[in-house]
């Protein structure tokens, strides 16, 4: 029985295909007067913030209080995290407070599966972006707006393009993607491909512009300056010339292809303004379809005695 | 697909209380019934509580339709979120909620559902309305009232009043969605 959301590989297709088709349904609240369910009401949900976000937790924080759960937001900036308190005492704070689930992001990759399976808490642990390691409610966020527009993920071609070594978007779309049945190819220079990335299943490439006409989907990551700590590309010119999605490639695209971005965004950098802002682009989708998945993991997890996932028998009353 | 609400039925075991022109037969009645109700078909408005309920609407619905010689607006109304054992079991796979567009404020809205039985799924569906408008009023319609309620409801229209035990079991079958007729067993 899963508890916690801590990777896009933990789903099985199963699970990931009921948090789907239970974002879908929640998708339509967005349209009436009354944005909000009582499915969660009365529980508890903290977004644990150690690293700047700006709409993962305000993303987090819709889905949970149109489910009615109380939020309490912590961040890292104002709080005695910023005093050197350790996860295992802010941990400990959290459980006697009495939270339901944790919603935490961290600049460490694995500070969630650490806070998951420590013994200090018993909340849900719901990982919201760790180091470069994942970010699953964003892939499956990424994968819902694909299906809107592609239906069946089954042998769909998917191009991941960009700073994929610091992208933990890129790692948890890789696995959600092929669990789903797509073919992943990430596209990158190859410094900026992560070691070891041969056992992730996936296909790699050097070359956008062999890439694009096949793609489906077209997913731009942004390139983490923030995380560098060396030069991996000689210039912002020559990798945007490479590596970035201007109007001439957005050409070679075919009809139905999509272009997408996780944001934040560096327009002119891996993506041009008028490519960002075309027909083709989905990025504004992608927020508001990121309050339905993150609505349908919380009642996942939360709406029920026990999670829903990785169960699979029902009944009606 | 993730679990929808599978039919757990054995094939056709028990005693059939309605067959499938049993079943039409009720389903016209009740249509004429909200009709002679409402004086016509204007602003009704007919819900469906998934999954079998859905199914009635639409028979109700094209009923009237054929009747009156005007559509009736026919939607479903999930009230997964709004059960008041919500906590008491695993969470489960939400239905549909289409509401048509005309809206439900200042309709008279029918719902329309299976069995009735605690009364429990028509609270929450009352719940569930008062989020999405304010009609003018809800009228229920259930193709059997197996009887045994826990909470202050009544059905204004009925297919069929079942006198049951609480052990026994009712099983509505339908075309659209169970696979085989139409029927309605009790065991």
């Amino acid at each position: 029985m899963k508890k916690h959301l801590l990777s896009a590989g933990d789903l099985t297709r199963d699970d990931a295909e009921l948090i789907l088709s239970t974002a879908a349904e929640l998708r339509s609240l967005a349209d009436r007067p009354i944005k909000k369910l009582p499915a969660l009401r009365g529980r508890t949900i903290v977004n644990l913030f150690f690293e700047d976000s700006t709409r993962t937790r305000i993303s987090f924080e819709a889905a949970a209080k149109r489910l009615s759960a109380d939020v309490i937001n912590f961040s890292a900036k104002g709080s005695s995290l910023s005093k050197g308190e350790s996860l295992k005492d802010t941990a400990l704070t959290l459980e006697a407070m009495g939270a339901d689930a944790v919603v935490v992001r961290h600049w460490a990759s694995g500070a969630p599966h650490n806070l998951a399976n420590a013994g200090w808490s018993r909340s849900s642990v719901i990982n919201a972006g760790d180091g470069t390691h994942e970010h699953p409610t964003q892939a499956l966020l990424d994968a819902f707006t694909m299906t809107r527009h592609l239906s069946n993920l089954d042998g769909r071609r998917i191009a991941i393009v960009g700073d994929v070594l610091h992208s933990r978007v890129a790692r948890s779309n890789a696995l959600l993607l092929q669990t789903l049945g797509a073919e992943v190819t990430l596209v990158a220079p190859p410094t900026l491909l992560p070691y070891g990335v041969e056992t992730w299943g996936v296909q790699t490439s050097y070359d956008l512009d062999a890439v694009l006409p096949k793609a489906d989907a077209v997913m731009m990551l942004r390139v983490q300056r923030e995380r560098m700590n060396a030069s991996f590309f000689p210039s912002a010119r020559e990798y945007s010339r490479r590596y970035g999605l201007d109007a001439r490639r957005m050409g070679s695209l075919q009809e139905h292809t999509i272009v997408m971005h996780p944001g934040p965004m560096i327009r002119g950098m891996e993506i041009t303004a008028d490519v960002a802002d075309s027909e083709r682009s989905v990025i504004v989708e992608q927020v508001t379809n990121g309050v339905a998945v993150r609505m349908a993991v919380l009642y996942l997890l939360l709406g029920g005695s026990e999670p829903a996932l990785t169960t699979s028998e029902e009944s009606d009353a | 697909m993730p679990p929808t609400q599978q039919p757990d039925l054995p094939p056709v075991d028990g005693r059939t209380v309605l067959d499938s022109r049993d079943i039409t037969r009720a389903l016209t009645r009740i249509s004429h019934e909200i009709l002679e109700r409402n004086k016509g078909a204007q602003d009704i408005v007919l819900l469906g509580i998934p999954s079998r309920g859905v199914h009635l609407a639409s028979r109700i619905a094209a009923k009237i339709t054929e009747v009156e010689g005007a559509a009736v607006p026919v939607g479903s109304l999930d009230v997964t979120m709004y059960r008041d054992d919500l906590r008491l079991r695993p969470a489960r796979a939400l239905a549909p909620t289409e509401i048509p567009s005309e809206g439900i404020d200042d309709k008279v809205v029918v719902l329309v559902d299976d069995v009735l039985y605690s009364g429990r799924t028509i609270r929450s569906a009352l719940d569930a309305l008062n989020d999405i408008g304010r009609p003018r009023a809800v009228q229920l319609a259930v193709l059997v009232d197996r009887g045994h309620r826990e909470l202050p409801i009544r059905a204004d229209f009925v297919g069929k009043n079942l006198p049951t035990s609480l052990a026994e079991k009712v099983a509505v079958r339908l075309a659209e969605y169970d696979d085989g007729e139409d029927g309605v067993t009790i065991r």
